[in-house]
Order: C-alpha cells, then structure tokens, then sequence
C-alpha cells in the first residue's frame, strides 16, 4: 500500500503542476484573476505531495520492503538503519525522486515566502517553475518509477555498494542536490522576468537570497564531497579533476558569478541582461551536471547508479529548456533596458571581471570535461586529466583571487586606482613577505603553483578583513560580515589546497607487526593486525602507535573491509588530525611473507581546505540571514507607513 | 568608460574572453590530453617514451609479479592482439585483479615497460570503464574476446 499511496501523490503531485502552469499562463496572458488565485495554493500542495511520496520510498527502505523493486535492488535488510534511511537516495530513481521533492518544496517556498517580487513576475515564476518540474515528473513516472512493484518479492536485497555505506552518504547528496535545485528557482525567477519584461533591482533583491541558499548548499555539498572522497577512497588526494566531480564544480562557478552579478544589479542596477543569462546558465550547469552523472558517459571514479537511456532523456529535457530559455532570452533581451553606468575602475568593473573570470574558468571546465566525448564521436580516445585542469584553472584562480583582493575595498560606482592601491597596499606587503618566507624556508622549490597560492592566499586572507577596517563593528551589517567571512574562506582553503600539494610526504612500505616506521617527524609503529566484524562486514585492521617527536603516543585502526552483499572489498583509512595537519594510514594488501603493505602521508595543513570551504558556506548563511533581516524591516516600515497613511 | 554604448564594450570584453578560453583550452588539450591505448594500438602507434597516455586492457593470468620489496609489481597487460609489460610501484586498488579490467596512467620507459603512476579504481564490481566496452576473458582459454564496437 505504501509505495501505492507515494506513487498515487506523485501523480497528482504532476497534475497539480499541470494546473500551476496553465493556471499562472491564463494569469499572465489572459489576466484572469480567479485562475491565478490558485497559483500559490497550488504550489504549495505540490510541495507537499512531493515531500509526502519522498517519505513514503523512505519508509520503504526503513522496512525493507522487498516486494519493491528498487529496495530489493539497492538494500538489504541487515544494513545499519542509517544506511537504510540514506540508502533512499544512493540510487538513481531516489535520487531523482529527492531532485522533483526539492524542487516541490522551492516552489511551495516560492509561494509561501517572497513577498518583495512584482505580482506578475511572482506569478510567471511559479508557472516557469511549474513548467521545469513537468519534465521531470515525466522522467520519474514513465522512465524511472521509484515504487515499481516486483512480484514475486525478493527474499532478500542485492546491498548497497559499500563505497556509498558511510555517514557521507546521508549528508552530501542531498546538500548538493538543494544546490542544484535552488538553481532552477534563480532560472525561473530568470524567466519569468523575461516575460513580465521586469529585470530590475527589486527583481534581483527577490532573487538574491535564492541565489545565496543554493549556492551555500553547493558550496557545503562540494566540500563534504571532496572530503568523503578523500578519506574513503584511501588515495590521499581531494580533488581529482573527475567528470562528476566537475560537474558540481561547475554549477558552483556558475552560481558564484551569478551571486556577484546579482548583487551588482540589486545594488547599482547594473548588468541586467548579463544576471539574467547567467541565471539560464547556471541551470544549465545543474542540469548538465546532472546528465553526466546519470548517464555514465564519460568514465567515472565516482560512477555509481549509471544508467545510459536514461541519460538521453535528460539530454531532450535540457535542450528543451535551456534551447527554450535562450530563445526567450533572445526575443526579450532587446526589452531588458541599460542599466546605469559606470567607471572602469569601480566596484562594479572589478565585479565584472570576476563574472568574466569565473565564467572563462567554467569555459575551460567545461570543454575540458567534454572533450573526450568529442574526440570519441571522431574515432580517437582521449582522457583529460589533472595535467590539463591544473595548468588551465590555476593560473585563472590565481587571478581571481587578485581581483577578490581588490574588488571589496573598491567603491561602487567610481573610484581611484590610487586610493585602490593605498588600501590593498598592507595585503600586498603581507604577500611579498610570506613569498619572502617561503623562498627562504622551505627548503627547496615547491612549484610555482603552490608557492603563487600561499602568496595569493596571504594577499587575500589579510584583504578579506578589509571592509572591516575603521569600521564600527557593532554597526557593520551582518551580510557585510558575511562577505567578509566568505571571502576569508577562500583565502583559508587556498592555503591549505597550496600547503598539501607543497609539503605532503608520502610513505609507501611493506612492513610486518613490530616494525617502526619514521616518516616526516612521526613514529609510526606497527603492533598488529586483527580481525573485525561490523554490522553487515568484516575487516582485518591494523593497530598502529603512533607518535609526533616526543608527543604522547596514540593508537590508529585503518581497515581493509570486506563486505558479503555485495562482495566488495573497501579500504577504511585511519585519520589522526592536529592541528597543523593530517596523518593519514592505509592498510594494502598482505603480501605471502607476512608482511603488509602500507601507505603513510603527513599531510600539513590539510584540514584547512575543508574549513575554508566551511567558512564559505557559514558566510553565506550570515549574507542570508542579514539580506533577509534588511527586506524584513523594510516591509515592515512600509506597513507602518501604510497603516499611518 | 564614458560613452553610449557601454554594453557595447562589455560585450566585446565578454567575446574577447571567450575567443581567449577556447584558443587557452585548444592549446592546452593539445599538449595534456592523454590518449587511451590498449597495448595493439600503442604498439602500432609507436609511441615515443615518456609520452603520457592511458593504458586499458586485461590483467594477464598469471602474470603478477611482486618484488621483495613489496611494493613494486609487474604484470602484463593485453588486449587478445598483444600485450605490454607494466610496471607499478603502490597499492593497487581493491578491484584490481588478474583476468580482470584495468585503466592506468602512465609511459613507457625506453625498454618498453609501461610505468605506470596510476591505476584507476572502480566503484562497483559490475563497472567496467568505457574504453574497455567489449571485452572479454575467458577463463578457460586465457584469450580476450573483442566484441566489434
């Protein structure tokens, strides 16, 4: 019955959009007013209907209920609740489903919650919204049923791949997916200014907080990946320059330069049709982004839940909407009137190159995930790799990185490149001495990659506070603090990006229990390797005291796991953490001499990556709730004023 | 930035970029796009050492060597039309086995071992990474089957 009662509320769920679009197009086109009134109750029971079928495949995975297709195939019924309760979306039709709720609940977010939008732009949004989820009911219902029955029901399920069976797993797809989806609220918003033709700063004051939540929910869904990735996968790296990992890059870029040409136009009013694009855009990352994870066609480290027909589905949906939104651009942009001027050394200019930047570096990402695919359709393979990701963003990021040292202490409008220089010239010391530094201690040439990043990293962590400066802090509005935090972010995860690629040491060794292992100032002491089960799998771990100099001494337990359902072996690394840094140990294969391979890195500093993408997050949560305070009283004052009138 | 047309401007600015991105990634991929390679082909493409390229195919049965060190190993790679001696110093990765797929980075060293610096993992015990699309071991025969793509 479950399953039944979610797949009868996704139907209606469907209907109901249906109706929210033909509904919102009377409104607009027709101005029939009983009609519109249905938009927003409309869009909030959507809502819940979609939160309320999401629940019922929840429950399904909680009981195991193996006469559903897709338990069967993803579950098992000896599996930890936890990764019951997260193996809901550790599979394609989940995750899809868990895509359409969170598109629901925007939507209904969208009719309960914005109130600063022009009436008719409100409306044309939730039936642009409305229009995108359609599609997406479509491929859930006709091409990827979540609640498809299996008759006879299984005895048991197939297990879920244990890569995918830890903590992480509960908290980064669903993360990343509120940022995917929070984008297709900016690429509604997009649209339904195009066609009230309103793109204007109270169009981009409605849209900003959307921006700014979807783009924390990345940002924090990038970071937890990247280090889910790197303690699980137990090959010490945090990025690999993957197609699926850039396809969360990407949406990310794009999102970022939206996030700053918004404010550009919220602000100044500037930059209207360029906010607008970038906002199509961004979607069209997300979507993209989507097609390549779900297709599995561009080989993966991260392929999990891979489906190739799918992935042209996803394929017709993106070109109808993006071919669709760029139509309505065109047709429309001639509408979108100049915004206001300004100098070429402004706020404003420095924003613009940051767009420019972000969106030449989103460019390369781009081609250089896509190329394979294209050399393929021509008869030759061809791997893009790190190689060519670094060489090409680092140089790119670097820049940014110049312009974000610059850009916060220039003012809007016009300003002098003396007085620029005066205030940024405190950083630039700052940098000059730590590039001084590090010539001089670190023994040796580290590349100029990571030696350019710590010198960046100095420049824009002491810049970052700058806004700050002469100010009072107690009057310092939040979101500036935000801005502040975020930008500080940056320069903290640089730092550490820069640090782990300088100074890692790597140890491989094969050694039996009782050997002492020494390697970058620690003592690594092998004791033993023991036997362990867990709840649904079993291990050999190792017993390691480890010590830094003549610190106190600490044991660490890496694993190699095995798994019965489905056979799987995994390697589980032993993480020690200080606070300049990681130990990080994986126990290899044993070899026949008793002797097991293993593999040690002191990573300094490392940590800093993860917290500076932290930082990011948190200053954006900080620009939300100031943002929201702001618009707050000021739709209270305007009651009062209309309430004295 | 006086004058009219300042969207004008910008836009020339924004195409200029473009036109910049592209010849900066055409560029680029031309000097480190790696191409993949089962041994045949780099056997028949000659490739020069030191070149770096992907190397996909089967791990030869039995061919798994360890030096005492027990780090290094050695094993051969084949594609059923030929095969290349590969040479890696690391853990390999939890899927990696002989008779099975791999994918790894790497050169060849002048004496025609592939060094490889990588070896690619796999996820999911029924993935099997695209370039080997159509492969196949026997167990019995040891011969790779290549079904026509």
């Amino acid at each position: 019955m479950i399953a039944e009662t979610g797949l009868a509320a996704l139907w209606l769920a469907a209907a109901l959009a249906a109706l929210q679009l033909v509904a919102a197009w009377a409104g607009i086109a027709r101005a029939e007013t009983d009609l519109v009134r249905l938009v927003r109750p409309v869009a909030v029971t959507q809502g819940l209907l979609t939160g309320f079928a999401f629940l019922m495949l929840m429950l399904l995975f909680l009981r195991s209920d193996m006469s559903v297709a897709l338990v069967a195939q993803n579950s098992h019924s000896m599996k930890p609740w936890l990764y019951k309760f997260a193996g809901t979306w550790g599979n394609h039709e989940g995750s899809m489903l868990l895509w359409v709720m969170v598109m629901g609940l925007a939507g209904m977010g969208i009719a309960l919650f914005e109130r600063s939008l022009a009436r008719d732009t409100h409306i044309a949004t939730l039936g642009a919204q409305a229009l995108i989820s359609l599609g997406f009911y479509a491929f859930l219902l006709f091409a990827s049923n979540p609640f498809a029955r299996l008759d006879p029901a299984a005895a048991d399920g197939q297990g879920l791949n244990p890569l995918l069976q830890d903590p992480g797993l509960a908290f980064h797809p669903p993360t990343l997916y509120l940022g995917y989806v929070g984008l297709s609220v900016a690429f509604s918003f997009a649209v339904g200014a195009l066609v009230t033709r309103q793109v204007d700063a109270a169009f981009a004051r409605a849209m900003r907080p959307w921006v700014l939540g979807a783009w924390v929910m990345l940002t924090l869904g990038i970071t937890a990946g990247s280090y889910w990735a790197y303690y699980e996968l137990g090959w010490g790296g945090w990025w690999f320059w993957d197609p699926v990992e850039n396809a969360s890059l990407m949406p990310w870029l794009a999102a970022t330069a939206l996030l700053h040409s918004v404010s550009v136009l919220a602000t100044r009013d500037g930059l209207r049709a360029w906010t607008v694009m970038l906002a199509v855009v961004a979607f069209s990352m997300s979507m993209v982004g989507t097609f390549l994870v779900r297709s599995g066609i561009l080989t993966s480290v991260h392929a999990f839940a891979v489906d190739p027909r799918r992935g042209s589905f996803i394929l017709i949906l993106l070109a109808l909407y993006i071919g669709g939104a760029l139509a309505l651009f065109a047709l429309r942009v001639g509408a979108v009137r100049e915004g206001n001027r300004f100098e070429a050394v402004s706020r404003e200019a420095m924003l613009v190159i940051n767009n420019l930047l972000l969106s030449v570096l989103l460019g390369l990402v781009l081609i250089g995930t896509l190329y394979p695919l294209l050399t393929e359709a021509l008869g030759t393979k061809v791997s893009v790799g790190p190689p060519y990701f670094n060489s090409v963003a680092g140089p790119i990021a670097l820049g940014l990185m110049v312009v974000l040292a610059i850009g916060p202490v220039t003012r809007w409008r016009r300003d002098t490149l003396r007085s620029v220089a005066r205030r940024v010239a405190v950083p630039a010391l700052v940098a000059v001495a730590v590039l001084a530094t590090v010539l001089a201690w670190a023994g040796g040439w580290i590349g100029i990659l990571p030696l350019l990043g710590l010198v960046a990293a100095a420049l824009v962590g002491v810049a970052s506070l700058a806004p700050l400066w002469g100010r009072n802090l107690r009057r310092t509005p939040l979101f500036t603090y935000g801005m502040v935090l975020a930008h500080l972010g940056c320069a903290v995860s640089l730092a550490g990006m820069a640090s782990e690629s300088a100074f890692s040491v790597e140890k491989l060794v094969a050694a039996r229990p009782g050997d002492v292992i020494r390697t970058a100032g620690w003592t690594v002491r092998f004791t033993s390797v023991q036997p362990v089960a867990g709840p649904n799998w079993t291990a050999m771990e190792g017993r390691f005291d480890v010590s830094q100099g003549t610190g106190k001494v600490q044991e660490i337990r890496p694993q190699a796991r095995f798994f019965a359902e489905p056979p799987t072996n995994t390697t589980e690394s032993a993480l020690l953490t200080r606070w300049n840094g990681q130990l990080y140990v994986v126990l290899g294969d044993s070899l026949d001499d008793g002797r097991w391979q293993l593999r040690i890195w002191w990573k300094p500093f490392v940590t800093l990556i993860w917290a500076g993408g932290g930082l990011i997050g948190l200053g954006g949560v900080l620009s939300i709730i100031g943002r929201w305070g702001r618009g707050w009283r000021r739709l209270r004052r305007r009651g009062q004023a209309e309430s004295y009138a | 930035m006086k004058g009219k047309h300042q969207r004008l401007i910008l836009v020339s600015v924004a195409i200029v970029a473009l036109i910049g991105a592209v010849l900066l990634a055409m560029s680029a991929l031309k000097d480190q796009a790696a191409y993949f390679y089962t041994p045949s082909e780099a056997r028949a493409k000659a490739v020069a050492p030191g070149t770096a390229f992907r190397l996909g195919g089967m791990v030869v049965k039995g061919s798994v060597k360890r030096a005492s060190d027990g780090i290094n190993i050695r094993f051969e790679v084949s594609d059923g039309k030929g095969s290349l001696p590969v040479a890696y110093a690391g853990v390999t990765p939890d899927l990696f086995r002989e008779g099975s797929g791999v994918v790894a980075d790497g050169a060849l060293r002048p004496d025609g071992t592939f060094e490889a610096t990588e070896i690619l993992a796999k996820h999911d015990e029924n993935y099997m990474p695209r370039e080997l699309e159509g492969m196949k071991y026997d167990e019995e025969t040891h011969k790779i089957e290549q079904k026509p793509q």
